[in-house]
């Protein structure tokens, strides 16, 4: 167990450097590959009157006329050793892991990054137990009530869940809840769950459901077909037939069986979320760090990109390590895979 | 077989419940005012609507995007500028005033407007007595030369503009941060013979210096508290507001600052007591909260989204809420001589007359969106003149006969074909391309579309001479909006020939004519205002003689004023609502 979980760690590692590479890529070598220089890049960094010797100047100043790995090189090292960096009067240090600092704002990232992990992680937290508490009891229900009324219109609830975006039902939302009848936070709305619990759930909880709403469609659909499946299988009918109660049926023998796949999906999604919420946070106006994103990407102000890929890069490889864990624990075979 | 569960939903139940519970647990924040003043469309422009003395409330306010810096050096938006004058005192100010007298230029640190000499090369400002930052340190010259000195270094400070970087005697002179002299003043082109008295040495005559002192740049700051690129985080004040709170990127909160002296103020009524911003806040969020009461002002001010201006437009006490005001905006297409055929002015001309100016209307909405432009001067630029030198029939829909008749006079009796570009992210910008597509493939020009990254277009297409003429992009939909509603404000970034540079990132995207550059130094160097305003139509008459831009609307922008917000009026000094004169109703 314990090298698989040294194995799995190593491959998280490689994972990341990976993904910072390719970040990297995109941002520096696509752009030269198509001919730009480092002038060109750093235009972006200029203001709108800035003349060629200013621009060179900042070209300089960002690094950008240093060879790429050079330029990789300093990512690194700031990660590793820290950096220093110029505010004008005078220069600060930035202590590892500095993940560098905005073209934009000038402000370092990591701090930014911290600052707004809460923000997702309360969103995402709270939208994944609601999506997982609807979602996987009406699949339930549905498989139960197979053709029913319930089952035909649970379905196409979460069909329009499934295809109707967050920047619609979340504007919607808004309109209704929080404009028109006045019960629910309007957008731009948190408080810190340290500070007032209650208004942390009052400004999160219409996100939370917009957000569930998406991802309960899925998980419905998905639950259902697993507890179809299983509702059929002989030991069930095994069950049964000794005379279980119903309930320690379906909850005990059907569901915990036809959780497994649930289980993995939930990972994987949960791991992505903790990357950033990004429609869900633009539209509700949420500081996190989907918005954060959004953001970077538009401005392209690569350190914030950067650093923002990484977060979101591992959580994903840490839900992905779990979800091989929980598997490694639950089938041994997976072990020496 | 399936069979009926005996199992009760008590845990969709149990959250259902929560949540319901958890909603009704707290109250909306929209306050509920008794509204005032006689709502009508249009109230707030060119005069004051809800006027009140009233202080007190908190006036809240929100930014679909993040403030490019809070440092007065170091940024360039209409809005920004309206909102520094809360926090901070330029030499000079636009009036806080509806209308026409909003453009006006008054003096606010300074007791008076520049005093220039002769060749309009050296200008003096005097400062009132009394004026002091926040922490009650009095402001000097010095302060405002300091503030100066530090906008230049365009290392630290990228954003803000590059006036005195352009028209000071700078002698080498780059920042103060690698100035040697022991009090970091030692710019030689601005002198400060006494703590009161500022002086500006200019590397070139310049008539319109006020505009200049009415930049942020001269807001003073203390060298002892300046932090170079983290000053953003907390500039210190010396306006009637100081900041409680900045959070980067998120949010800020100003507050009444006791060290401002309503006397040595004649500007300023500082009504709201506190003023709270939201930033990067989602644009038709804004909207609705602000249509719901929600939230007090867009402080971009460029007027609600698409879907909101449906709703509010087709609601007569919506509507009623709404000013329309014409912007110093003009959404044009640029023709580049560059590109054959179109070097010879005929072609160009033809491109002017076969264009159906209601379809390149319609792409920005129709009316609402502005008036149809016939030359490039928006008319809210003081001394403005319409004129059409290219009518486009009865209907605005195009002179087609003229249009064939100028395609002989150039040699390409059958017309031609060309590319014309666009901002990718912008659908109007899109729409245009289109509709000129259609409207041109009329005489036989026929229009090859290609759309380019908004950041980089400017800076790397279409605004790189080099690249809009060996990739043949003949016609590039654009828009300017002027720094300061003045000729020199508007024009001479998109006219003046000598401001292109090879290296990319230009506004003047094509117009090259010695005599339109002659008449931008006749006007610079005019001291006469009404003389000068004359001398900037003369500009634009030229320009379109020379058919180098086809105007296709005067931009106007749809303001939605809450009925809480008290003192409401749009200013032609940045052409939307005043933030100076704003108060709430408590």
């Amino acid at each position: 167990m314990a090298a698989f979980v040294v194995r799995r760690l190593l491959g998280a590692i490689l994972m990341l450097f990976i993904v910072s590479i390719a970040t990297f890529a995109i941002f520096f070598l696509v752009p030269r590959l198509g001919g730009a220089t480092a002038d060109d890049l750093a235009s972006r960094y200029v203001g709108k009157s800035a003349g060629a010797a200013q621009i060179h100047q900042m070209a300089e100043k960002l690094g950008f006329t240093d060879p790429l790995p050079v330029q990789y090189g300093h990512f690194v090292t700031g990660l590793v050793a820290g950096t220093d960096y110029s505010t004008g009067p005078t220069t600060v240090h930035c202590p590892a892991p500095c993940f560098g600092y905005s073209f934009i704002t000038q402000n370092p990232v990591l701090p930014d990054l911290l600052d707004r992990l809460p923000v997702t992680l309360s969103l995402a937290a709270g939208g994944a137990t609601i999506w997982l508490v609807f979602g996987v009891a009406t699949g339930v229900l549905s498989a139960l009530r197979k053709g029913t009324v319930f089952d035909r219109a649970a379905m196409g609830v979460a069909l329009a869940g499934v295809s109707l975006p967050i920047f619609f039902t979340g504007l919607l939302s808004l309109s209704i809840f929080s404009y028109t009848l006045g019960v629910a936070a309007p957008g731009n709305s948190y408080t810190p769950i340290t500070e007032n619990p209650l208004l942390w759930a009052y400004d999160l909880i219409l996100p939370w459901f917009t957000l569930a709403f998406l991802y309960a469609a899925g998980y419905a659909r998905l639950t259902r077909a697993g507890m179809l499946e299983t509702m059929n299988e002989d030991f069930i009918r095994t069950a049964r037939a000794k005379g279980l109660p119903e309930r320690t049926v379906v909850v005990k023998h059907g569901l915990r069986a036809a959780l497994t796949p649930i289980v993995t999906i939930f990972g994987l999604d949960l791991g992505l979320l903790l990357g950033g919420a990004v429609l869900t946070e633009s539209t509700y106006s949420l500081p996190g760090l989907g918005k954060y994103a959004v953001d970077a990407i538009v401005n392209n102000d690569l350190p914030k990109v950067l650093g923002v890929t990484l977060i979101a890069a591992f959580f994903i490889v840490f839900a992905n390590l779990i979800v091989d864990l929980l598997y490694a624990v639950i089938d041994p075979r997976v072990r020496v895979a | 077989m399936t069979r009926r569960c005996g199992i009760r939903p008590r845990a969709v139940l149990a959250v259902a419940v929560a949540a319901a519970l958890t909603i009704g647990l707290c109250a909306c924040g929209a306050r509920n005012g008794s509204g005032g003043g006689s709502a009508a469309f249009n109230a707030g422009v060119g005069k004051v609507y809800n006027p009140s003395e009233a202080k007190g409330g908190t006036l809240r306010m929100a930014n679909n995007g993040d403030w490019d810096s809070l440092d007065p050096a170091d940024t360039y938006y209409a809005y920004t500028w309206n909102f520094a004058r809360l926090y901070g005192r330029s030499l000079v100010m636009f009036a806080p005033a509806p209308g026409a007298d909003g453009a006006k230029l008054v003096p606010d640190l300074a007791t008076g407007l520049g005093v220039s000499s002769d060749d309009a090369k050296i200008w003096t400002y005097k400062l009132r007595g009394g004026v002091k930052f926040e922490d009650g340190t009095p402001v000097t010259s010095k302060d405002v030369k300091y503030a100066v000195e530090r906008s230049l270094d365009k290392d630290t400070f990228p954003n803000g503009p590059t006036y005195f970087n352009d028209f000071l005697d700078l002698r080498g002179y780059t920042s103060p941060y690698h100035d040697p002299t022991p009090d970091k003043l030692g710019l030689t082109a601005i002198e400060t013979p006494d703590d009161s008295t500022i002086v500006f040495h200019l590397l070139k005559s310049f008539s319109g210096f006020d505009y200049f002192a009415q930049l942020p740049a001269t807001i003073p700051v203390p060298r002892a508290k300046d932090t170079g690129t983290k000053y953003k985080e907390h500039v210190v004040s010396t306006g009637p507001y100081k900041f409680a709170t900045n959070e980067l990127g998120k949010s800020f909160t100003l507050v009444r600052n006791d060290q401002w002296d309503p006397k040595t103020d004649p500007n300023r009524k500082a009504l709201p007591d506190e003023i709270d911003m939201a930033l990067n806040v989602n644009a038709d969020d804004i909207d609705n909260r602000l249509i719901s009461g929600d939230l007090d002002v867009d402080v971009v001010g460029a007027g609600v989204g698409p879907a909101a201006q449906g709703r509010i437009l087709g609601d007569q006490a919506m509507k009623a809420n709404a000013d329309s005001a014409l912007v110093a905006r003009t959404w044009y297409t640029a023709i580049n001589g560059d590109v054959a055929p179109l070097g010879d002015v005929h072609c160009r001309r033809a491109v002017e007359y076969a264009t159906d100016k209601v379809g390149y209307q319609n792409a920005y909405g129709g009316p609402t969106g502005g008036d149809i432009a016939t030359n490039l001067l928006p008319p809210v630029i003081p001394g403005a003149e319409k004129f059409n030198p290219y009518p486009a029939g009865g209907d605005n829909h195009g002179d087609l006969a003229k249009a064939r008749d100028e395609l002989r006079q150039c040699g390409q009796p059958s017309g031609f074909s060309t590319t014309i570009s666009y901002r990718a992210e912008r659908p109007k910008e899109k729409a245009t391309a289109e509709a000129l597509q259609q409207s041109l493939a009329r005489v036989g020009i026929n229009l090859t579309i290609k759309p380019f990254p908004t950041g980089d277009y400017a800076k790397l297409y279409a605004g790189k001479p080099d690249y809009a003429k060996n990739n043949g992009l003949g016609l590039m939909v654009y828009g300017w909006g002027a720094d300061w509603p003045d000729g020199f404000g508007f024009l001479s970034q998109i006219v003046d020939s000598r401001v292109i540079r090879a290296s990319g990132g230009n506004t003047n995207l094509g117009v090259k004519d010695p005599a339109v550059d002659e008449l931008v130094d006749k006007a610079v160097t005019t001291a006469d205002a009404a003389g000068r305003e004359k001398i900037w139509v003369d500009v634009d008459k030229k320009v379109m003689d020379d058919a180098y831009i086809l105007p296709g609307i005067w931009a106007k922008g749809l303001l939605y004023r809450p009925k809480d917000l008290t003192n409401v009026f749009v200013s032609d000094g940045f052409q939307m609502y005043d933030y100076l004169a704003l108060g709430v109703k408590k």
